[in-house]
């Protein structure tokens, strides 16, 4: 891999699609000022570990309480007690991360103190507080069979909410001046989404025989595709601000997944009837989803931290460069 | 068109929006305002240490710096064009949170914490706020920001407590200069189109009003700034944008992309086992 030349910044398509202009392609090196090279932003006060391992726990959570409805009402019963115990298992996980990642984690419940559609965390805040109990509920009925029409109910409910709950994350990331996530808007929930339905794609074939299985397969084939898709055009909105997507450990992290996502899903399709190799395709889907993830909270913070990012695609929108 | 914050927070009858005018062109350096501001909110110290930046330690605006006072050095000719001599130019500009009329920390603020007062400022409640760090990566300015000690979000209250009890905030108070203005923003605005105008004509051809325009990425700044350069000589923004503009697009997108999923689920469910 040969190291791309720092500060590349020069030209390429403007951050806003509608004012891209073929001659800008060929534009030299943006000439840009700072205060003594300082970040113009804050870079967000969350956690690498505790908050881009919410994004990775919070996906699979909410896809394999897709999984689980899914393969509940389609007869795969062991597939849908997988899935029901990753899910109940992931938004634990995500609940200590999150609460940890406060600086005042005791005042947790001040998240439900208002309601306010103009906070994706507040959104967010209320979406765990009701697809929690229910995932919750589900899993437990399935191990247990105790309330067997409760868990089927707790099932469809975390079914319904579970897609909102992989996907949210992306609003979360993406309302903020960070310039690498704001931009990248209107293609991170796709890339969410199809993120998190390789990961739980992922568990079901690393736990599962393929036969038995089959869901996950058919989950890894519609959300590996989306994935890879979401961030080609991700990448191509972003312009300039990709660069830390392509470069140093973000564009590290990110190449792998591409790897481990194209693998994986050639894995899960062409093992189908192998149980060695449709376990190994399993595991490098959810792997593949946890890359991406660090992959894109890293590249953020890299945009954040460096002025030009701020300063050079601004000044283009104000028509200065 | 210009939006009364304090009417849309909710409050019927309220005082005049109050806000900062600061004008870094009759800005000496002397810091009274960094100084002023700590003493009376009892900010705690922040770094002892030289930056090597100028006369400029304290960085930035901070969780413990509400005041910040940048130094630029730039050089320029100086004397006759023929003697093609280099002289220094010293720029100095208080820094200070910027009171959005659309605030990005408030908006995505999950526990209301952050508030809009009655004056139109924005002001973080201490024994509310959970440090989520939310509002921190949302300041298109950098100005938020949480304090290790506490965990909690601090920045400028635009001294909530003294307009309250009809005194002016203290940086305000302790500026020598009047580059630091404080009183309803409307004069003020009047004033800074009077003063840019004034230096324009002086032959200061960058001297520039920043943040005065409530049709800017912000709607207008309760704070704005007369500056002598461009704005991120400053270390400020060129053109910020208020992220929450952009969340109706995202919830769209959300929704859509939460619907493929579902769908996804949909079609798996609908499969019978084999």
């Amino acid at each position: 891999m040969t190291p791309e030349p720092k500060g590349r910044l020069k030209g390429g398509p403007v951050a806003r699609g509608k004012r891209r202009r073929a001659e800008q392609l060929m534009v030299p090196e943006a000439e840009f000022t700072s205060y003594y090279g300082r970040p113009v932003i804050k870079e967000p006060a969350w956690g690498v570990p505790d908050i881009a391992g919410y994004l990775f726990l919070g996906g699979l959570a909410g896809a394999s309480s897709v999984l689980a409805a899914g393969a509940h009402a389609s007869g795969y019963g062991e597939l849908a007690r997988v899935a029901k115990v990753t899910a109940l298992g992931a938004i634990s996980l995500s609940a200590v991360a999150l609460v940890h990642d406060l600086g005042r984690p005791e005042r947790f419940a001040n998240m439900l103190r208002v309601f306010k559609p103009t906070s994706p965390m507040s959104v967010g805040s209320w979406l765990l507080s009701a697809y929690g109990p229910l995932a919750g509920a589900a899993a437990v009925s399935d191990l247990t069979g105790i309330l067997p029409a409760a868990g089927t109910a707790a099932t469809l409910g975390a079914g319904l909410l579970g897609p909102a709950v992989a996907t949210y994350t992306a609003a979360l990331i993406c309302d903020t001046a960070v310039p690498g996530w704001h931009e990248g808007h209107r293609e991170m929930p796709y890339l969410f989404a199809g993120s998190a339905s390789c990961a739980a794609a992922g568990l079901g074939l690393l736990t599962l025989p393929p036969e038995a299985a089959r869901p996950a397969r058919t989950l890894a084939t519609l959300g590996a595709p989306a994935e890879l898709a979401a961030k080609r055009l991700l990448l191509r909105r972003l312009g300039d601000i990709a660069e830390p997507y392509e470069t140093g450990r973000p564009g590290r992290l990110l190449r792998a997944a591409e790897l481990l996502t194209v693998g994986g899903l050639a894995g899960a399709v062409l093992g189908r009837r192998n149980r060695a190799v449709s376990a190994l395709a399993g595991a490098s889907l959810l792997a593949a989803s946890a890359l991406t993830r660090f992959g894109v909270f890293e590249a953020g913070l890299v945009t954040a931290r460096d002025p030009k990012y701020t300063i050079v695609p601004q000044r283009r929108r104000r028509g200065m460069n | 068109m210009s939006v009364d914050p304090a009417a849309r927070a909710g409050y019927p009858e309220h005082p005049p929006r109050m806000g900062f005018f600061t004008d870094t062109s009759v800005c000496i350096g002397c810091k009274a305002c960094e100084v002023a501001c700590k003493e009376w909110n009892a900010v705690p110290e922040d770094g002892l240490a030289l930056s090597g930046m100028s006369y400029d330690n304290t960085v930035g605006l901070g969780a413990s710096t509400w005041r910040h006072v940048a130094f630029i050095e730039q050089s320029i000719p100086v004397g006759p064009p023929s003697a093609a001599a280099e002289g220094v130019r010293w720029l100095m500009s208080s820094d200070v949170c910027k009171h959005c009329t659309e605030s990005g920390c408030l908006d995505v603020c999950p526990t209301g914490a952050l508030f809009r007062t009655e004056f139109g400022t924005v002001v973080v409640q201490d024994d509310v706020c959970n440090g989520c760090g939310y509002c921190v990566g949302a300041c298109p300015f950098g100005v938020i920001a949480r304090r290790e000690e506490d965990g909690q979000a601090h920045k400028c209250t635009l001294c909530y407590d003294r307009l309250g009890a009809g005194m002016e905030p203290a940086c305000a108070k302790a500026c020598p200069t009047d580059s630091i203005q404080f009183g309803p923003l409307d004069e003020l605005r009047e004033r800074a189109a009077l003063r840019v105008a004034d230096l324009r004509a002086a032959g200061q051809d960058h001297a520039q009003l920043y943040l005065n325009d409530p049709d800017d990425g912000i709607g207008g700044g309760g704070a704005f700034f007369l500056l002598l350069d461009e704005p991120e000589v400053y270390g400020l923004p060129p053109d910020p944008v208020v992220t929450t503009r952009d969340l109706p697009g995202i919830w769209k997108h959300v929704g859509l992309a939460a619907a493929g999923l579902a769908a996804a689920g949909l079609a798996l469910g609908l499969g019978r086992r084999k």
